[in-house]
């Protein structure tokens, strides 16, 4: 795991530098896109009901849900409605984020992931460990044998990923062409115009907002942009931070519903889901500019080393380091602010200059300030290595007493820490026991050289 | 679901405070125009080498020459049957029968032919970007996206500099609610191992063909 995904961001971290170092203005662009997104977040009243009222004028329906649960039954309600068993997917964090694959399972109706990605976690009973390239933690013999297994069961794909690309192909053709209801996310909404984007690659994502009778978006309600012309600048942002392209294959955009012309039905669902929460938060609100781009993920020498399901979130990296506990709730993800050696590197990178670094700083103090005084394990923890780590005499017992506890009994008492992480083994003999058991040396022997 | 509208309006009022700042938006970058006029001839070479770096073919044609580059090009992929929209202008090429998308064409029918000719609204030299609006020679969307191989004609005046000259040009496209698709290269994924691969969903060939005039 740690080899495919240090491989992967050291690619895609030179990839980005070259298409962003052509851009002669990309500064400038940047700071256009930390201020459209500043001024869409502290105008989204406005921002929302426009975009609603374009939306509807297009021919679209508009549905808001405060939360998850609100959010998957109004998708599993239209999906109902439609006598739908089976509904084809574009990759979508929100989607993942309120756990609609399930809800829908729940009532009998199969979400397909389309995205390649998304479908090799899908059949690998896996999760996503990174933003754009979800199965990044898997490399090809292994999603070749998934296959094998899987799709293209009885047959022998060779090792080309041209080969395993195309048993995807053949495999999701047919439900492009008969499942009648879509879901999907959305990269952009622009208020004026009631136009939603998606930036993709594959083509799944034409084929999902294309062919099926009855489409449904799901879209945080950070998404908005107030004009037409924003898209300008994060058309310029995202597929040089994203890929390192200067531009993705595909980028759809539609405007509610168009006669003859792709989906007849549209549903537009605005999600909350904790989101105005994190605007609540003067300082940590700028966790909603995140367009998704991952290049913060890539750039992290944390995230390179632990990979992205260490985070225990959709939203992994530096940006889920902000993102999931403001999100959730500081006390669901606790210790995610200190996930950070604070290099910056990440504030480097972001198209929409976030301060990464200083919003991780600001959550570590709210977490101390408002959960201090609990009795958490890790407090009672820290309590007892101060005690252990105040006296010689204790600190050589404890070690004494570590080293009846190698291997699988630590791995066994502590299940929560070290199902994403390894221990270090407990050596034979401490340093202090070594020391004292060296062989006397002549005097002055090391200190001069 | 009035009840979730006004809850969530009202969570994102009382988050946001009683005087919530709206700054204004800095635009420093390279704005519409700002990288010359569409009739100069640089943007089209620019155009060129930005697609053929998506391992797209791209030719550079006149317009007596572009029947004989699609039939060549038709032969050298195998293309025998080829759609093209409804309302597209009269190509012809030779040995090949072109499929008109009137009256649509359903989505299997669309599967089993070898191939589609559109034009396309506008190109972005800089990105190496094919935008399509859904009329005319575009044709609707299903039609560029179904069909394994896709020949595009691109009128050499319709490509401009950047992305935000595309953007403001497509400002009317937008307000009447047509669909946009950009296009920059042959379907492809970096799924696996960050190879880029062409080909996944849409269509796995991109023939360019930017005509002068």
């Amino acid at each position: 795991m740690r080899r495919n995904v240090g491989k992967a961001t050291d690619t895609i971290r030179a990839r980005r530098a070259a298409r962003v170092a052509e851009v002669p203005d990309w500064e400038a662009l940047r700071d256009a896109g930390a201020a459209i997104k500043a001024r869409a977040m502290a105008s989204l009243p406005e921002q929302l009901e426009r975009l609603e009222a374009a939306v509807t004028r297009a021919g679209g329906q508009v549905h808001w849900a405060r939360d998850a649960d609100e959010c998957n039954a109004i998708v599993g309600a239209i999906a109902g409605e439609h006598g739908a068993r089976e509904v084809i997917k574009v990759k979508s964090l929100a989607t993942d984020e309120i756990g609609l694959n399930d809800a829908l399972a729940a009532q009998g109706v199969e979400a397909i992931e389309t995205d390649l990605a998304e479908l090799i976690n899908q059949l690998g009973h896996d999760t996503s460990s990174h933003i754009l390239v979800p199965a990044i933690h898997r490399n090809r013999a292994e999603i070749k044998l998934l296959f094998e297994h899987t799709i293209a069961r009885g047959q022998d794909l060779g090792w080309e990923i041209t080969a395993i690309a195309e048993a995807a192909r053949r495999h999701l053709r047919e439900k492009f062409l008969s499942v009648p209801v879509a879901t999907s996310g959305a990269n952009f909404a622009v208020a004026e115009t009631g136009t939603i984007g998606v930036v993709e690659s594959e083509g799944n994502g034409r084929m999902c907002l294309t062919l099926p009778r009855v489409l449904i978006t799901v879209m945080g309600i950070e998404k908005v942009l107030p004009e037409w012309r924003d898209l300008e600048v994060f058309l310029q942002l995202l597929p040089r931070s994203a890929t390192g392209e200067r531009m993705n294959p595909y980028t759809s955009l539609w405007t509610g519903v168009r006669a003859g012309d792709g989906p007849q039905e549209f549903h537009l669902v605005l999600l909350d889901n904790g989101r105005t929460d994190v605007l609540a938060d003067e300082v940590g609100r700028q966790a909603l500019h995140c367009i998704r781009c991952s290049a913060c993920l890539n750039s992290c020498p944390v995230y390179s080393r632990v990979g992205g399901h260490a985070y225990e979130s959709v939203y992994p990296g530096p940006i889920g380091a902000i993102l999931t506990p403001q999100l959730r709730g500081l006390e669901h993800a606790p210790t995610l602010p200190w996930a950070s050696s604070l290099c910056g590197a990440c504030y480097e990178v972001c198209p929409v200059k976030i301060d990464i670094p200083s919003v991780l700083l600001h959550l570590r103090a709210r977490v101390v300030r408002e959960y201090k005084s609990r009795r958490s394990p890790e407090a009672l923890a820290m309590e007892a290595v101060g005690r252990v780590f105040g006296s010689q005499r204790r600190y050589e017992q404890a070690q004494k007493l570590a080293r009846l506890g190698r291997g699988p009994i630590v791995t066994a008492a502590l299940p929560g820490w070290s199902a994403m992480r390894g221990l270090p083994e407990v050596p034979e003999q401490t340093f202090r026991e070594w020391w004292r058991s060296r062989p006397p040396r002549a005097a002055g022997g090391g200190a001069a050289q | 679901m009035s009840g979730g509208r006004e809850a969530v309006l009202a969570r994102v009022r009382a988050a946001l405070g009683p005087a919530a700042e709206v700054p204004p938006v800095p635009r420093a970058y390279r704005e519409a125009g700002a990288l010359g006029a569409r009739s100069d001839s640089a943007p089209a070479d620019l155009f060129c080498e930005r697609v053929a770096d998506y391992r797209a073919t791209v030719s550079r044609v006149s317009a007596e020459e572009l029947p004989g580059a699609l039939r060549a090009a038709c032969e050298q992929r195998e293309a025998q049957r080829v759609a093209v929209p409804a309302q597209a202008p009269p190509w012809t090429v030779d040995g090949v029968e072109l499929v008109r998308d009137d009256p649509p064409l359903s989505p299997r029918q669309l599967d089993e032919l070898d191939g589609v000719l559109s034009g396309c609204a506008l190109a972005i030299a800089e990105t190496g970007t094919i935008v399509l609006d859904g009329v005319g020679a575009c044709g609707r969307r299903a039609l560029t996206l179904v069909p394994d191989y896709h020949l595009c004609v691109v009128r050499s005046v319709d490509i401009v500099p950047s992305v935000p000259d595309c953007v403001a040009a497509l400002a009317q496209v937008a307000a009447e609610g047509r669909p946009i698709t950009f296009i920059s290269g042959p379907s492809a994924t970096v799924d696996i191992e960050l190879v880029r691969v062409e080909g996944v969903h849409g269509p796995r060939t991109l023939d360019v063909f930017v005509v002068d005039s």
